[in-house]
């Protein structure tokens, strides 16, 4: 238990350096638009989804209507659907009060940790379930020192913006374990870009998983096996 | 808004977040998938990782506009490059900061 434990926390690092910068600049932009230090913790805990929040604070600011705000907040988290039945598969005969508790800190970068680290083997749900809060912890300190410590953080110090476009760069690296991978991911960037520059929000993540991976699976049925006979 | 609105703003936020991550989970998992879909699940975690870094890497935010001249993307290929090399998780973070970070610097 306790080398599990240790294992989540080895592998949380990462996402906790990429995290606090994030969650800083989200405190100051929620202190800037007048919610306090508690507001800060009860969003962090209630919501747990950096880029949601970024948005919720931002229709705050404004005044945006409640109904808006929740309906723009089940959107852009809409994408978890599919990491959610994507990492299904890693947990069999598991409890239901275990996957309720889990499913609180699925966010892209524990999605994307965890699902890597099950995919290679040896990777225990404990493990699994302590880089989710590794992470979820140091979202909410980092969200609330935001709140207090204003700017004294200098943007973009020693390059701590990239840590999480650096993790996702080599998680997918390992994604690619052969050619249909590699063909789907850039199918996926291709969608991506062409989602991102015509519809609103970031609807482009579930738009483009969806038309890739379904392009690709036809690829895989069709061509590929045609190619070579198993 | 007062505190109770505030705190029931926050616990509908919260509903909306967390079904989305948990129903799959509960629904599918220690359940037989037909093949076609276990397949196409396969497939969804390469197709997510570069649907989320695509446009860091080839747009601009704001307006959203097409671009091949980001740091972000000069940084990306020595961190790609470790990555393929190293297949080191921390390694590569660290590469990917320190290019990011330099690039920075000198452009």
């Amino acid at each position: 238990m306790a080398g599990t434990v240790r294992q989540g926390l080895s592998a949380a690092w990462p996402i906790c350096l990429g995290y606090f910068p994030i969650g800083l600049s989200l405190g100051v932009l929620a202190q800037k638009v007048g919610l306090a230090p508690w507001q800060m913790a009860a969003m962090s805990i209630l919501v747990f989804a950096g880029g949601s929040q970024f948005i919720a604070v931002a229709m705050l600011g404004v005044a945006a209507s409640p109904v808006a705000i929740v309906s723009t907040v089940f959107m852009v988290n809409l994408r978890h659907l599919l990491m959610s039945s994507a990492l299904s598969v890693h947990f069999p005969g598991v409890s239901r009060r275990f996957l309720a508790l889990f499913a609180y800190g699925l966010t892209d970068e524990s999605f994307a940790v965890n699902l890597t680290r099950f995919s290679q083997g040896g990777w225990h749900r404990y493990s699994a379930l302590t880089l989710n809060h590794a992470a979820n912890t140091t979202w909410i300190v980092s969200t609330v020192a935001g709140v207090y410590l204003g700017q004294l953080v200098p943007p973009g110090a020693a390059g701590v913006d990239y840590a999480l476009t650096g993790m996702f760069i080599c998680l997918l690296v390992f994604q690619l374990r052969g050619p249909i991978f590699t063909i789907t991911a850039l199918i996926a960037a291709a969608c991506s870009l062409m989602a991102y520059l015509w519809l609103p929000g970031n609807a482009y993540v579930i738009v483009a998983s969806c038309c890739a991976a379904t392009a690709g699976l036809v690829l895989k049925r069709t061509l590929l096996k045609r190619e070579v006979p198993a | 808004m007062n505190s109770r609105e505030f705190l029931l703003l926050m616990a509908a936020m919260g509903a909306v977040t967390y079904l989305p991550r948990m129903l799959p989970l509960v629904a599918l998992s220690g359940r037989k998938l037909p093949s076609w879909f276990a397949e196409w699940l396969e497939l969804i975690p390469a197709a997510i990782l570069s649907a989320l870094i695509a446009p860091t890497l080839f747009a601009h935010a704001d307006p959203r506009v097409l671009t091949f001249g980001k740091i972000e993307l000069l940084a990306a290929l020595p961190t790609l490059f470790c990555a393929v090399k190293t297949r080191s998780l921390a390694g590569t973070v660290v590469v990917g900061m320190l290019c990011y970070w330099g690039l920075g610097l000198v452009m």
